[in-house]
């Protein structure tokens, strides 16, 4: 009986396609931005086809076996790469079950309302939305690799080295420091002091919400490594509650020298290099 | 005591530690928690979170706010089922620690919050609880 309905989708699979078109083409959130129609219809053909292979043996329910292979690592593939390309999980799911009402219409219209026919559109109910669970975990899955080079990417970006006088460096950490994020600081800070030769580098933890112990004795070791180059460090941007924070928790930073605010660190940092900021007098330009 | 709102997050991986402060310091906006009790308790959380992955290769946070006596804050659980502390009271001393590190997470943690409790069983697991209340030091 169950061949029986894989021999029907198999003989109607010209007009499934076309309602599947269809319904995809009407659904106002197709993205022509992201796809050609001509595209997209190519990959529906595919997953068609694969879609067919599989149910031939009227397997219905088991996805892990041979016979599903082709059709899943196609749907991840097409889940995977829409994520990365921008798409929302509803175009993607869109996808999928416009299939399923294509399918069931071709059951109905064969079949009509029969007993048989009930139990066809249940099967195939159940199939596509086991297929639908695939495409949306893979989804996200593709999201979440989206996320994590992100994540990379600004790591990267976010720890520019700036040079703001000569002999001086000044490095403002944004967001969390943890362990990645210390190594690129540290490697970017000890390259900017060999290239610049400078001899005093600031770090501003302004834009770092917490200092745990861990990002502590990440700063400390940033401190340790400025200075067996060569250069003093100033820790800057160091807020009220930070500062009550890293009492209690009993860090000892007294090593090293901080500084509320960025303006003060490069005050020291000028003092140190026994340079002088002055108001001069001003002079007209006529 | 009355827990107003909760919310359970399964801690993996590094990422979920951001995730997981995240949501806390949400929780602690919203009932008006001033920011250095919110950084205090953040920190603490911080603190406990870190070794709960370290440690136990992670496990389950339960954030809580809670009113008792009057009194509006925040408890925060932590429940691993790693190998557990052998001996809790070193553990909780200044300086002590297994992972070569500064050891000041638990002790540390402990200042920084109003209450404090630690339940460890050899190789079954670890549970720390902390409660910030919104006022107060
Ligand atoms: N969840 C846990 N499961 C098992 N052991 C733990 C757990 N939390 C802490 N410990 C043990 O207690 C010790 C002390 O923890 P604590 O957080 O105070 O210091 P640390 O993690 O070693 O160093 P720090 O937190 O300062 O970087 C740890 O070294 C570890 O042996
Ligand atoms: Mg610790």
């Amino acid at each position: 009986m169950n061949n029986a309905l894989a021999d029907l989708l198999l003989k109607n699979q010209k007009e499934i396609l076309e309602q599947w078109m269809k319904n995809q083409l009407s659904n106002n959130t197709l993205r022509e931005d992201l796809m050609s129609n001509e595209n997209l219809r190519r990959q529906s053909q595919e997953l068609l086809d694969l879609f067919l292979k599989a149910v031939k043996k009227g397997n219905y329910d088991d996805l892990n076996t041979r016979e599903y292979e082709g059709i899943i690592e196609m749907l991840q593939g097409i889940s995977i790469s829409r994520a990365q390309q921008g798409y929302s999980p509803k175009e993607t799911a869109i996808f999928v079950f416009s299939l399923k009402e294509a399918l069931i219409n071709t059951i109905v219209k064969a079949d009509g309302d029969s007993k048989e026919a009930v139990n066809s559109i249940l099967i195939i109910n159940n199939l596509l939305d086991q297929l639908g669970i695939i495409t949306f975990e893979t989804f996200i899955r593709g999201r979440e690799s989206v996320i994590l080079r992100q994540t990379q990417e600004i790591n990267e970006i976010s720890t520019p080295v700036i040079r703001v006088w000569e002999g001086i460096l000044a490095l403002p950490i944004i967001g969390t420091l943890d362990s990645a994020r210390t190594q690129i600081v540290m490697e970017n800070l000890l390259q900017e002091i060999v290239n610049t030769g400078s001899s005093i580098a600031i770090l501003d933890i302004s834009g770092v919400p917490a200092v745990d112990s861990l990002v502590a004795q990440h700063l400390i070791k940033t401190v340790s490594a400025t200075r067996l180059m060569g250069a003093e460090c100033i820790i800057s941007g160091i807020r009220a509650e930070i500062a009550q924070t890293i009492v209690h928790l009993g860090i000892d930073l007294s090593n090293i020298q901080t500084k509320a605010s960025l303006a003060s660190a490069l005050k020291l940092a000028f003092a140190m290099l026994q340079l002088e900021v002055k108001k001069g007098e001003r002079k007209i330009i006529k | 005591m009355i827990a107003l709102n909760r919310e359970i997050i399964e801690i993996a991986k590094e990422l979920d530690v951001v995730f997981f402060r995240q949501r806390l310091k949400e929780h602690a906006v919203k009932i008006g928690m001033s920011v250095l009790n919110q950084t205090k308790l953040i920190t603490a959380s911080s603190e406990l979170v870190r070794n709960m992955l370290k440690y136990a290769g992670g496990g389950q946070i339960c954030i809580e706010v809670i009113n008792e006596k009057m009194q509006i804050g925040i408890k925060v659980t932590f429940e691993d089922k790693g190998p557990g502390i052998p001996d809790i009271h070193k553990a909780m001393q200044d300086g002590f620690s297994t992972g070569k590190s500064l050891g000041l997470g638990l002790p540390g943690a402990k200042r920084l919050v109003n209450e404090f409790d630690i339940k460890s069983e050899i190789g079954k697991g670890t549970i720390v609880t902390i409660v910030r209340w919104k006022n107060g030091l």
